[in-house]
């Protein structure tokens, strides 16, 4: 942490919002829903004040929101949009399509849990349904991540190496709506921490004629996919160079996962996004009654760090997954599919799944107690007798 | 984390319940404090009970669960003591400040409440005479900073005349003010 912190009260939504200032993208295209509603709200008070010159294309769905991104990103300018749940859903086609066009849109994406029933509350069933689609996913613990994320994802989707559109995860209301110490960056320094855009290609650039998107049946298609792999492939050095920059610019370093007391546990809990900061309590208590826990946070999601995974798990005896979504009649969450995965044919460890926190459901210190005790329990006994479970469902 | 301090305000929609965790949340930034701020959100309507919550603390602040068990708790508006159980969580030394004309004593018979401090203060009459409203956060956050010193009154007003000076014309400010100072001055104890 710099001690010399330029702290703001903000909550999650309005560090975004800040971090577009800064970043100024030249287009935004974007539709209300909760609750991603506050941050573009903010952003719109940004550009009819005069603070930032983005050209603001309000449209009538999030379907035409990732429409006019594509269009706009294609014409080669930095572009950014946010959404959340079902308004992620109503992009999906589109979102596919600004992937696979190779587009670095950044777009942050407030997590909530999608209908029905109709619930506004945070869960990750949004992203997580949407981790085929070729987008990078970064995530956040709390609004300085966010707000950090959204920073760096800039520099991430824009990298020659990659050129592919970055997701920034933060749990709705739980981040975007929680006031907390949110540390600003100057406006310069963030200017020139993410650079002048060099699009690729630029569709009104008439000297240099190019096609974006057109018809590509089975002669080269298939080649087409296999360089968005490749793009894919490159992203995490990206993001681990980003990151390090990130440090020496702000004094934030950012890796692409975070352990807390990692090293010498006995027994890992892994997850995603707010719930990890309530679990550093958890992790600290079970420390003093004797039960060697810690915890790894996966900053990315996509592209999957199975290397760092299998290297941080290798040797440890029980380890404990957070699903804030459910794969419906899948082996578990999908996050804990990848982690077995990754930890096929290199580690036999027993890994138990947790579903929490679906629909906003508070995920207290109390069931994550549970959960570090029974974990403890399985690196005891080496056996997971029950892989799935619902943490505190009634 | 030691010092981790853990607010709950109830208040009906309207009342500025959200804002009051804010503001004071705000002002302990400016302390020097960490902060965290959050409403309960349930349907919005005005009218309805609702739930704001401030954490503050000396350290960074990670947890993020819901508030269960506060130190303190504020009630802006005494009729929810007869819908909702305010003392909910609230530990047998917990304080309770609640927005009414009643005494500390005559409500703690009346209500029932075992143990905790309780304080009450005629934020509404102040409200009314300085805002024209029954809006009466602002002079809550000035019953609670006398009650516990948690920061300095004159530092928590001139936050909140730098701050809202934007979003509020001067009269609803001064008013605002006004109220504080009044509302400060006036917190009755048992």
């Amino acid at each position: 942490m710099s001690i010399m912190a330029n702290y703001h009260a903000l909550t999650g939504n309005e560090a975004v919002a800040y971090a577009m200032k800064q970043i100024a993208p030249d287009v935004v295209a974007a539709y209300p829903i909760t609750p991603q509603t506050s941050l573009m709200q903010k952003f719109s008070d940004f550009v009819a004040d005069g603070d930032v010159d983005t050209e603001m294309i309000l449209v009538e769905s999030e379907h035409s929101a990732m429409s006019a991104c594509v269009g706009a990103a294609a014409s080669g300018v930095r572009t950014m949009t946010a959404t959340a749940a079902n308004g992620l859903a109503l992009m999906w086609e589109i979102v596919y399509i600004a992937a696979s066009s190779r587009l670095p849109i950044v777009m942050p994406v407030v997590n909530r849990a999608l209908s029905a029933p109709i619930n506004i509350h945070c869960d990750h069933s949004d992203a997580m349904g949407a981790r085929d689609s070729g987008w990078i996913q970064l995530w956040s613990e709390n609004a300085q991540e966010a707000y950090d994320n959204t920073i760096q994802a800039v520099k991430i989707a824009e990298d020659p190496d990659v050129r592919l559109p970055v997701m920034v995860n933060l749990d709705g209301f739980v981040i975007s709506h929680g006031m907390e110490n949110v540390d600003i960056y100057d406006d310069k320094k963030v200017k020139s921490f993410i650079g002048e855009y060099k699009p690729l290609v630029n569709l009104l650039d008439l000297k240099h004629p190019v096609t974006i998107g057109p018809l590509d049946l089975q002669d080269y298609y298939f080649e087409h996919k296999r360089q968005q792999a490749e793009g894919m492939m490159h992203a995490q050095k990206a993001i681990d160079k980003v990151g390090k920059e990130f440090g020496a610019s702000f004094g934030r370093e950012y890796d692409i996962v975070e352990g807390y007391k990692l090293e010498d546990a006995d027994f890992v809990i892994i997850g995603l996004g707010s719930t990890m900061g309530t679990l550093r309590m958890v992790i600290d208590e079970a420390r003093k009654s004797g039960m060697k826990a810690g915890f790894l946070k996966l900053r990315v999601f996509r592209p999957f760090p199975k290397e760092i995974v299998r290297k941080h798990l290798k040797g440890k005896k029980a380890v404990a997954v957070l699903d804030r979504s459910d794969s419906f009649n899948a082996v578990s969450g999908p996050l804990y599919s990848e982690i077995t995965s990754a930890l096929y044919g290199v580690a036999d460890i027993p890994v138990v799944n947790y579903i929490y926190g679906l629909g906003g459901r508070d995920t207290s210190v109390s069931m994550l107690h549970r959960v570090v005790k029974d974990t403890y329990d399985i690196s005891k006994s080496g056996k997971c007798d029950n892989i799935l479970n619902y943490l505190g469902v009634r | 984390m030691n010092d981790l301090l853990e607010i709950r305000w109830h208040g009906r929609g309207g009342q500025g319940a959200v804002t009051a965790a804010k503001i004071l949340a705000e002002s302990a930034l400016l302390d020097g404090k960490f902060i965290q701020a959050f409403p309960e959100y349930g349907p919005e309507r005005a009218g309805a009970p609702v739930r704001s919550y401030t954490r503050i603390s000396s350290s960074p602040i990670y947890i993020h669960s819901q508030v269960t068990d506060p130190k303190i708790v504020v009630v802006l508006d005494p009729t929810l003591l007869e819908v909702t159980d305010v003392t909910e969580g609230l530990p047998e030394d917990g304080t309770i400040i609640i927005n009414t004309n009643e005494s500390p004593r005559d409500l703690r018979s009346r209500v029932n409440i075992k143990a905790r401090k309780i304080f009450t203060v005629s934020a509404t009459d102040i409200a009314i005479k300085e805002l024209k409203r029954n809006i009466p956060n602002t002079p809550m956050i000035a019953a609670l900073l006398k009650v516990t010193g948690l920061l300095d009154i004159e530092m928590v007003m001139k936050n909140f005349k730098e701050k809202y000076s934007k979003k509020f014309n001067a009269e609803i400010i001064e008013g605002n003010l006004r109220a504080m100072k009044t509302a400060f001055e006036s917190v009755k104890s048992e």
